[in-house]
């Protein structure tokens, strides 16, 4: 091109460059996916026959959530996280949001950070009484009746523990609070993916509530991908 | 303004009497086979407490009309026989009630709690906690697991705490959300409280028993009719009271067989 | 006994400085007032506390202003929770049989009356009466903490069931503090009322003034000694209860908490306890405790009315008698709350006996109290007109009791809102109206001025028929299987009920409102009622016999001397158609001496 061209090409290219958001850092990835060995307990239909208002909402009752499988023997609801080698991150700002619909908990795992703010909402009929199971956060317990606003709370020591509904004793869920911002929750497919890390030593952990928890070390340089899975022993009881 | 006191002590009277009078309460209908004596003791109860109610407010109503704000100079008389007719009155009154209620009334308490389950009652193990009912039966081999309250894993559906992998007669318990009975048969359940008191309710069935923690409690019924009822609980128990109930599904026995084997499949 | 000794208090010299006469008083008179005055904010406070209940049962989603100001955690949104149904539950039945139905009957008018109409001139043990209100007072304070703590008051209602309200926060929101503070208040309370029925035992028994036998004391006097007795003995068992919970609690016993519990997914640290036990202590309070509160106002309304028939009763004696065997078998029916409990079957049968047979001593004080309103010269104003209601709701309530002694009927109706129709008929009506009855009687007397008749009468003819409309459904829906105790109704047993349930909610408001005509009534009339004279009914017993208001040693340092027994109306031969008691004037022997 011509000189001129080229200087509004080059003028262009730095007013892009200057104006553009820094971009992330340039980081590398660990993903995999999660599965089990073993025959998994047969999950059982939930029995809702106590709570009209929400058995109503179902044709076939739900199956309890303890143990989500899916196709290749994958496994759903394990919160994957770096648990050492990473800072702690700011909190983010916007909440986490926890769900009561059809006497479940949505998402099963809510997993969040260490003084992020949560909001539990009931979408139902009937009134809900959200007690989470801390060990090492405060505990409370905290009753929701239909119509009335998002409870907010947060929880400022990393920690993962059962939450339970008082009233309807199927309701089971789980939170997980986290120090940094890497982390995920598996899906259908067992697959989860940790972006943006810096090059290091991190230890890798995944977390399953009726199968415990495993570690593994991944070391990163540059902005290499590394891929691991974890495989959980299942039980049939 | 005795005479206006009068007028409305019989109005209340009649007022608070019409509803039962007229049948606009009507108990909800008896499918129990000992629940007939009860009512019939109620009935007798009512008749009896009902005219002594209206009887009391009309006799006030009259010797108030009578006697309030007379004309001066008005002679003062006694009720003739003075406290001794009140006194014998009494213990006539009350006296004949009580010996008529009282030995009609062992027969149905007898009925409920001095007479055994039989032998082929068929046994379902209820246990009341906040803020439900599980009910476990105890499947094809016919011996319930033992419970383990350190089991316990509600978010398994393991509400009794029972242990399968290790325990061959816990694997075929049936655990239920409702419980189903077949019609006809008598039925015994075994109560058994996890946390705190509760109590089984069913109106309809004319049974009420609370479970207490550490006690192993039993009552038997007979269901007479096919439906659903409810159970509720009556002993306050926490913050869920209000809505801790679960249905009596009472079914020809054929359905009842079918929906063991439908359970046991699970 | 035939004579009183002529014993002197030895009380206080006239009272001297504010601290002295109006709060720290060694008088029995203003230590009655006290008690009055507690009662009177409790009550308000429990009622308040019912128009909340009754509100959010019949409309469960309304946002209740203020409510979310008062507690954010009970009311989020203005919305009641579950939980904060039942804490307000607890605190109502807490307050209203605590610090209203013992405090006001028996404490207040006891304490200002007994004295005086035995002709002494202070109780036995100024010094213990002031303690007596002091600890009452601290008692309140501390469950009145409750409502202040983070997680609430306790749910467990006011009867605290065990193991619910022995094992601590597991069990519940509330459970926590507001449970221990539950206890600690009640503990406290029984501690007061001890030292205030030894107090009325000493004084009945030793400081009755020359010629005043047992036998010649007034009706409501007998009605405050008998309940000083019943007192004795039930808050002597209700107070080892409390601690051994508040023990359960705080020091990891297990009087009331048997092995294996597991409550919010913890295995409870517990084993070998008996909630049966927690039931057995309670009740034996409970059950006298309900007579505890009937008897004084069966007492002042046989006092009342006489004066207001101008006839003595049919029988005084009888009518004491009757008082003296309520008060017996009262110790004799605990089990009767207890009957689908889980104890013996056998042992139900055998509490039903005495239950049915103290109708047998209520039933001859109604056929009394009727048969005496026969050829008399019934006087109508505010209090003889709660002293008629009185006799109508006991006879209301009492005979639904009649169903609930009957152990295979209560299979049926216990835990429904028959019995909370029953009870609150007796005890939350009949109870308060002998309270009513003795202020619209006693205010000439306590204060030196007149109440406003016309507001007296308009506050009887609301609350009489208000409470009815409250009260009476409560019986036809305990019929139906309505069970108590719950916040809300949400399925479809009771939806075609609710329309009652409303009926209920808007009679309860406006008889509430109608309360307010009452205190109006009390505080106005403190300052701007009519003055009184001496005796402005034309009674006959001891306390018409000195000033209105009274000085502070009663007699003026006289000491009376009493020539027959109380009632001495329509007597043939007197000047007028009564004569005084402690009138020498001759009299014909009337019926009761």
């Amino acid at each position: 091109m011509g000189t001129k061209q080229a200087v509004v090409v080059g003028l262009a290219m730095l007013v892009v460059a200057a104006t553009a958001k820094a971009g992330p850092p340039a980081g590398g990835t660990i993903s995999g996916k999660v599965t089990y060995e073993g025959t998994p307990a047969k999950m059982k239909p939930i029995d809702m026959s106590k709570e009209p208002s929400c058995a109503k909402m179902y044709t076939t009752p739900p199956l309890a959530e303890t143990v989500v499988t899916g196709a290749g023997n994958t496994l759903e609801n394990v919160v994957v996280y770096i648990s050492a080698g990473a800072p702690d991150d700011a909190v983010p700002s916007t909440a986490a949001v926890f769900t009561q619909k059809g006497c479940r908990y949505i998402p099963h795992v809510l997993a969040f950070q260490v003084n992020q703010e949560i909001k539990i909402q009931n979408e139902d009929q009937t009134s809900h009484n959200i007690h989470p199971l801390p060990k090492i956060n405060r505990e409370w317990n905290k009753s929701q009746p239909p119509g009335t606003p998002a409870i907010s709370e947060k929880y400022d020591k990393a920690e993962i523990f059962p939450v339970k509904c008082n009233v309807h004793p199927w309701m089971h869920g789980n939170f997980a609070v986290l120090k940094n911002s890497h982390y995920a929750v598996t899906g259908d497919g067992g697959a989860f993916s940790l972006p943006n890390l810096p090059p290091g030593k991190y230890t890798v952990t995944a977390w399953h509530e009726s199968y415990g928890d495993q570690t593994q070390e991944v070391t990163i340089s540059g902005s290499e991908s590394k891929t691991i899975t974890f495989v959980f022993k299942a039980k049939p009881y | 303004m005795g005479k206006l006191l009068a007028i409305v002590l019989v109005l209340i009277a009649v007022l608070s009497a019409y509803p039962i009078v007229a049948h606009m309460f009507v108990l909800p209908e008896d499918i129990s086979t000992h629940g007939h004596a009860i009512d019939d003791q109620l009935h007798e109860t009512m008749l009896e407490a009902g005219l002594s109610f209206v009887g009391a407010q009309i006799v006030l109503a009259v010797f108030v009309w009578g006697f309030a704000d007379r004309k001066k100079g008005s002679q003062l008389k006694n009720f003739p026989g003075g406290a001794k007719v009140a006194v014998i009155a009494a213990f006539v009154l009350v006296g004949t009630e009580v010996l008529a209620l009282g030995v009609l009334g062992q027969e149905a308490w007898a009925e409920v709690y001095f007479t055994p389950a039989k032998p082929n009652a068929i046994q379902v193990q209820v246990q009341a906690e906040q803020f439900a009912y599980y009910f476990r039966y105890a499947g094809p081999d016919g011996k319930f697991g033992a419970i383990h309250p350190d089991k316990i894993d509600e978010g398994n559906q393991n509400y009794f705490g029972l242990d399968p992998a290790n325990e061959v007669e816990a694997r075929d318990d049936i655990v239920s959300g409702e419980l189903v009975v077949p019609v006809n048969r008598e039925v015994q359940l075994l109560m058994h409280a996890k946390d705190v008191g509760h109590s089984f309710y069913v109106r309809e069935l004319r049974l009420q028993q609370d479970f207490v923690p550490g006690l192993d409690l039993s009552v038997h019924f007979t269901a007479t009719k096919t439906g659903k009822y409810e159970i509720v609980c009556t002993q306050l128990c926490g913050l869920g009271h209000y809505n801790m109930k679960a249905y009596l599904n009472v079914m020809s026995e054929e359905d009842y067989e079918k929906w063991l084997k439908e359970q046991a499949a699970q | 006994m035939q004579e009183g000794s002529v014993q002197e208090a030895h009380v206080h010299a006239p009272p001297g400085g504010f601290l002295r006469k109006y709060v720290f008083s060694l008088d029995h008179k203003v230590i009655g007032k006290q008690y009055y005055a507690l009662a009177l904010v409790a009550v308000f406070t429990g009622m308040i506390l019912s128009w909340l209940m009754r509100i959010h049962m019949v409309w469960p989603n309304a946002k209740i202003p203020l409510l979310e100001l008062f507690s954010k955690n009970g009311a989020p949104g203005g919305v009641m929770t579950p939980e904060y149904y039942l804490s307000l539950l607890t605190m109502h039945g807490t307050l209203m049989v605590f610090f209203v139905l013992t405090n006001a009957p028996f404490a207040a008018f006891g304490n200002y009356f007994l004295p005086i109409q035995i002709g002494a001139e202070d109780m036995a043990f100024p010094r213990f009466n002031m303690m007596s209100f002091w600890t009452t007072f601290v008692a309140w304070v501390v469950l009145m903490l409750a409502f202040f703590i983070p997680d609430g008051p306790p749910i467990a209602g006011w009867t605290e069931y065990a193991p619910l309200s022995a094992v601590g926060k597991d069990a519940g929101p509330g459970m926590q503090w507001g449970a221990s503070l539950w206890g600690i208040s009640i503990a406290i309370f029984c501690v007061a009322s001890l030292l205030g029925a030894l107090n009325f035992i000493a004084t009945t028994l030793d400081l009755r003034a020359k010629g005043m036998t047992l036998m010649r004391m007034p009706l409501c006097t007998w009605a405050w000694f008998i309940t000083s007795c019943i007192a004795l003995l039930a808050f002597a068992v209700l107070f080892p209860a409390c601690i051994l919970l508040i023990l359960d609690r705080h020091a990891g016993t297990s009087f009331f908490i048997p092995g294996g519990l597991v409550i919010s997914d913890r295995l409870q640290p517990h084993s070998g306890g008996s909630p049966l036990l927690w039931q057995h202590l309670f009740w034996f309070f409970g059950h006298p405790e309900v007579y505890i509160a009937i008897l004084p106002s069966m007492g002042i309304v046989s006092h009342i009315l006489v004066n207001s028939m101008r006839k003595p009763l049919l029988s005084a004696r009888v009518v004491i008698y009757s008082m003296m065997s309520i008060g017996f078998l009262s110790y004799m029916v605990w089990g009767h709350h207890m009957f689908v409990s889980g104890m013996n079957p056998m042992s139900s049968l055998a509490f039903s006996f005495p239950t049915l047979t103290i109708t047998i001593p209520a039933t001859v004080l109604t056929l009394i109290w009727l048969g005496s309103l026969y050829g008399s010269n019934l006087q109508i104003n505010s209090a003889s007109l709660f002293a008629l209601g009185f006799i109508s709701m006991f006879v209301a309530g009492g005979v639904s009791g009649f169903f609930l002694a009957q152990p295979s009927i209560d299979i049926y109706l216990h835990a429904t809102y028959f019995v909370v129709g029953h009870f609150h008929l007796v005890m939350g009506v009949a109870s308060l109206f002998g309270v009513f009855a003795g202020t619209y009687f006693w205010f000439p007397k306590m204060t030196g001025r007149m109440m406003s008749e016309p507001l007296g009468k308009l506050h009887f003819w609301i609350t009489f028929v208000g409470a009815y409309c409250i009260f009476m459904p409560f019986h036809y829906l305990g019929l139906i299987g309505n069970v108590r105790r719950y916040q809300s109704f949400v399925d479809d047993f009771m939806a075609p009920y609710i329309g009652w349930h409303k009926f209920v909610t808007i009679a309860a408001l406006i008889t509430g409102a109608g309360q307010l005509v009452f205190l109006y009534n009390l505080i106005y009339s403190r300052f701007k009622g009519r003055p009184a004279p001496e005796n402005p009914w034309n009674a006959t017993s001891l306390e018409w016999s000195i000033p209105s208001p009274p000085p502070w040693n009663n007699f003026g340092g006289k000491h009376p001397i009493v020539y027959h027994d109380p009632y001495q109306y329509g007597v043939k031969g007197s000047k007028g158609d009564f004569v005084m008691q402690d009138s020498p004037e001759h009299v014909v022997a009337a019926s009761g001496d």
